[in-house]
C-alpha cells in the first residue's frame, strides 16, 4: 500500500508576543492508504496543531507534508479549500452542525462548493444518510436528534464527498460509552468497506483500541507509534451490550 | 443565475432567523427610500407646477412698460406715464426682425354687471394678436377679430373666473353684459389658466378690443390718441429673446429721440427669465430635499452594517464549518454579500411602495402637486442594491478572511 500521508520533519511555530513557542518539533511519518489510525496524547501534546496541518486548515512553519501526492506547503488558501473540499472528511467533537437546517441539508453543505446539481446533491446526501443509518429522519432538524444521531449526520457529511480520509478530532468526546461504540463501529465499517482511511485524535484509550496503529505525542514530539495486532471490533463490542435502544440502532450498524 | 437565486434563498432563510433585528435593520432602508421617493416627488411636483404656470403667461414674452421719466428731478415711476404708443407696436413690429408678434394692451379696474349681479374685474383692451403671445384660447365662442378692432365693436371675451361670477354654470355668449354703462356682446369664454407664476388669478379679466376700451370704458389719453398701457411681445424663439430685447431698446430709443446718456423712457421685461429663476430655484430646492432623504439611505447601510459585523460574530463557528468543507474566500463572501444586499433590496422594494403611498397621501392632505417619476423609483431601486453592497462589503470580507481553525473553535 502505498502511503496517502507523508510527514517529513514537520514544524509549526507560533508566536505569542516576542516568544515562539515550538509546537510540533520535528515530527516524520507516514499513514498507509486504507490505515485506520489513532493519535492519542496529553492536552498540549501538539496533537490538535498536528490534526490542523493533516486537514490543511492550518500551514506548518517547515517540514513537508504530502497528501495523496500533493505537496501541501505550497498551496494557497482556495487551493487548501479545494483539497479540503476533494479529499478529506471531518467529524468534530461537538458535530458542528448548522443549527435550523435540516440533516440532509447540513450533508449537502460540502457539495454546495462544487457544481454539483442540486438534484445529485440531494441524491447523494441522502444516501450518506442512509449509510450512517439514519433513514427516515432526512429532514429532522439537529435539535429534533438526539447526540449520536447529529454525530452521524456529521459523519454523512464527511463522507458525501466521498473522500479519501476522514479526520476525527475526539468524535465521542460529546457522546456516551454505548453511542461512542456505534459511531467507532461505523468507523470501522467504512475503513474496511469503503477503504476510507481513518484518522481518529482522542483522549480515550478504549476509543484508540479500536484503531490498527496507535501514535502517542508528548510535547511535541512522537512519543509511540505501534501497530495494534488485535484491533477490538465494536460490532461484537455492542452486541454483548446490555440493549438500550436495541432494534433502531443496532441494526443501521 | 441559478447559483444567485439559491444563495438569495439561503439568505433569505438565514435573515428569517432573526426576523426583528432582519425587519428593524430594514427599516432604515425603507425609511431612507420612501424618503428620497417622497422628496424628489415633491420637487418635482413643484417644478412641473411653476413649469406649467410659466407656460401659462406665454411663450417668449417679452413686456415693455412706460418707463420712468424724470421731469425737473421728479422721478416717476414705471408707468407713470404714458410714453409708448400703437405707433411704437406697429414700428417694432414691422422693424424688428426678432419679433414675432406685438400686441399694445390698455387696462383698468372695471365693474360688470349683468343682470342683477356684478363683479369687480380688470378690463383689457386688446388685439387679436394678444391670443397668439398669451397662448390663450377659447374655451366657447370666437374671439373679436381686426375689423372688430378697427370698429370699437362693443364685443367681450370673458375670463373664467368673470364668467363664473356673473352667468353662474350657463353659457354667457351672445349675452349682453354692462361695462361703466355701455353695453357689451359676450363673444366668448378663454381657456382657463389658472395662476400666473406670481400668483394672479389670469382668468379674472375682460378682453375688448384696445379701440373701444379707449374711447368708451378706460378714457383715452388727453395727450396723444394713440397711447397704449403696455405692449406684449414675442420674439421668434428662446435663443432670440435677448437679441429682441437690444432690437426694440434701439428702437424705441430712436423713435423716443432719447439722446445717448439719457436713461431710456420704457422699461423692458423678459418675463420668462424672471419666472425661469424661480423654476431653477424651485430644482435647486428638490435636489436639496433629495440629497437630505439620501442621508438617511445612507444612514440605514451603516444599520446593515452594523448588524452585518454582529452576525459574522455569531456566525463564526458556520463559517468556519463551511471553510473547513471546502467554502471558499468567495464562497463566504458573496453569502454574506447576497444577505446584506437581500436586506437593503427588501427594504427597498418595501420602502419604494412607502414612498409612492407618503407622496400620495402628501398631494391629497396638503394638496401639494407631487409627482413621482419611474426613474426616480429605478434609481431608489438601484441605489439601495448599491447601499447593500457598499455597506456589506466590509463585514462579508471580514467573515472570508477568518481563520478557519479559529473560526471552528471560537466559542
Amino acid at each position: 500500500m502505498a502511503a496517502i500521508i507523508e510527514i517529513k520533519d514537520l514544524v509549526k511555530d507560533y508566536r505569542l508576543g516576542e516568544v515562539p513557542v515550538h509546537v510540533l518539533k520535528g515530527i516524520s511519518f507516514d499513514i498507509e492508504r486504507g490505515d485506520f489510525v489513532s493519535i492519542m496524547g496529553p492536552s498540549g501534546s501538539g496533537k490538535s496543531t498536528l490534526m490542523n496541518i493533516l486537514g490543511c486548515l492550518d500551514k506548518p512553519t517547515s517540514g513537508s507534508y504530502k497528501l495523496d501526492g500533493i505537496s501541501v506547503g505550497n498551496l494557497n488558501r482556495d487551493q487548501l479549500a479545494e483539497i479540503r473540499n476533494k479529499k478529506i472528511g471531518f467529524v468534530f467533537q461537538l458535530f458542528n452542525l448548522l443549527a435550523r437546517t435540516s440533516a440532509a441539508e447540513n450533508v449537502e453543505l460540502p457539495l454546495m462548493y462544487t457544481d454539483t446539481p442540486a438534484r445529485e446533491r440531494h441524491e447523494r446526501a441522502m444516501k450518506a444518510l442512509l449509510a450512517v443509518g439514519l433513514a427516515g429522519q432526512e429532514f429532522h432538524q439537529p435539535s429534533q436528534l438526539s447526540g449520536g444521531q447529529q454525530q452521524r449526520v456529521a459523519i454523512a457529511r464527511a463522507l458525501v464527498n466521498d473522500p479519501r480520509i476522514i479526520l476525527a478530532d475526539e468524535p465521542t468526546g460529546a457522546l456516551d460509552s454505548r453511542t461512542s461504540i456505534e459511531i467507532m463501529a461505523i468507523f470501522q465499517r467504512l475503513n474496511r468497506e469503503e477503504g476510507i482511511t481513518m484518522i481518529v485524535v482522542t483522549h480515550d484509550p478504549d476509543v484508540a483500541s479500536y484503531s490498527n496503529r496507535n501514535i502517542h505525542f508528548k510535547d511535541g514530539k512522537l512519543q509511540r507509534d505501534e501497530r495494534i495486532a488485535q484491533p477490538r471490533e465494536a460490532r461484537k463490542d455492542l452486541e454483548q451490550l446490555p440493549a438500550a435502544q436495541p432494534e433502531e440502532e443496532l441494526a443501521s450498524v | 443565475m441559478n447559483k444567485l437565486i439559491a444563495s438569495m434563498k439561503i439568505a433569505l432563510r438565514a435573515l428569517k432567523v432573526n426576523r426583528t433585528r432582519s425587519a428593524l435593520t430594514m427599516l432604515g432602508i425603507i425609511i431612507g427610500v420612501a424618503a428620497v421617493i417622497a422628496m424628489v416627488g415633491v420637487g418635482a411636483g413643484a417644478t412641473t407646477r411653476i413649469q406649467q404656470q410659466i407656460q401659462s403667461i406665454g411663450s417668449n414674452l417679452i413686456i415693455v412698460l412706460p418707463g420712468s421719466i424724470s421731469s425737473n428731478g421728479v422721478r416717476l415711476g414705471s408707468g407713470g406715464v404714458s410714453s409708448l404708443t400703437e405707433d411704437d407696436a406697429k414700428a417694432i413690429a414691422a422693424e424688428c426682425p426678432s419679433v414675432a408678434a406685438v400686441a399694445p394692451t390698455v387696462r383698468g379696474g372695471v365693474q360688470v354687471v349683468f343682470g342683477n349681479s356684478n363683479w369687480a374685474t380688470t378690463a383689457q383692451g386688446v388685439t387679436p394678436e394678444y391670443m397668439t403671445i398669451r397662448d390663450s384660447t377659447m374655451m366657447s365662442g370666437e374671439f373679436f377679430t381686426a375689423q372688430d378692432v378697427d370698429a370699437a365693436a362693443k364685443s367681450a371675451v370673458l375670463g373664467e373666473t368673470v364668467a363664473q361670477n356673473l352667468f353662474g354654470g350657463s353659457d354667457p355668449t351672445g349675452q349682453v353684459v354692462i361695462i361703466k354703462n355701455v353695453p357689451f356682446t359676450v363673444a366668448g369664454v378663454l381657456t382657463p389658466k389658472g395662476q400666473s407664476p406670481s400668483g394672479q388669478d389670469q382668468d379674472d379679466v375682460i378682453l375688448i378690443p384696445i379701440s373701444t376700451a379707449k374711447q368708451k370704458v378706460l378714457g383715452g389719453n388727453r395727450a396723444n390718441a394713440k397711447a397704449v398701457g403696455t405692449l406684449m411681445v414675442q420674439a421668434i424663439g428662446p435663443q432670440a429673446m435677448d437679441q429682441a430685447l437690444q432690437e426694440m431698446t434701439a428702437l424705441l430709443r430712436e423713435r423716443h429721440r432719447i439722446l445717448p446718456g439719457l436713461e431710456d423712457d420704457f422699461t423692458i421685461r423678459n418675463l420668462t427669465e424672471v419666472f425661469a429663476a424661480q423654476e431653477t430655484s424651485a430644482q435647486v430646492m428638490s435636489i436639496l430635499l433629495g440629497a437630505i432623504a439620501s442621508v438617511s439611505l445612507i444612514v440605514g447601510g451603516i444599520g446593515i452594517m452594523n448588524i452585518m459585523l454582529v452576525s459574522v460574530t455569531e456566525r463564526t463557528r458556520e463559517i468556519g464549518l463551511r471553510q473547513a468543507v471546502g467554502a471558499k474566500t468567495r464562497d463566504i463572501l458573496s453569502q454574506f454579500l447576497v444577505e446584506a444586499v437581500t436586506l437593503s433590496l427588501l427594504g427597498g422594494i418595501v420602502g419604494i411602495l412607502v414612498g409612492l403611498t407618503a407622496s400620495l397621501l402628501i398631494s391629497h392632505f396638503a394638496q401639494w402637486s407631487t409627482e413621482v417619476s419611474p426613474l426616480s423609483v429605478l434609481m431608489a431601486f438601484v441605489f439601495s442594491a448599491l447601499v447593500g453592497v457598499f455597506f456589506g462589503y466590509y463585514p462579508a470580507r471580514k467573515a472570508a478572511f477568518l481563520d478557519p481553525i479559529e473560526a471552528l473553535r471560537y466559542e
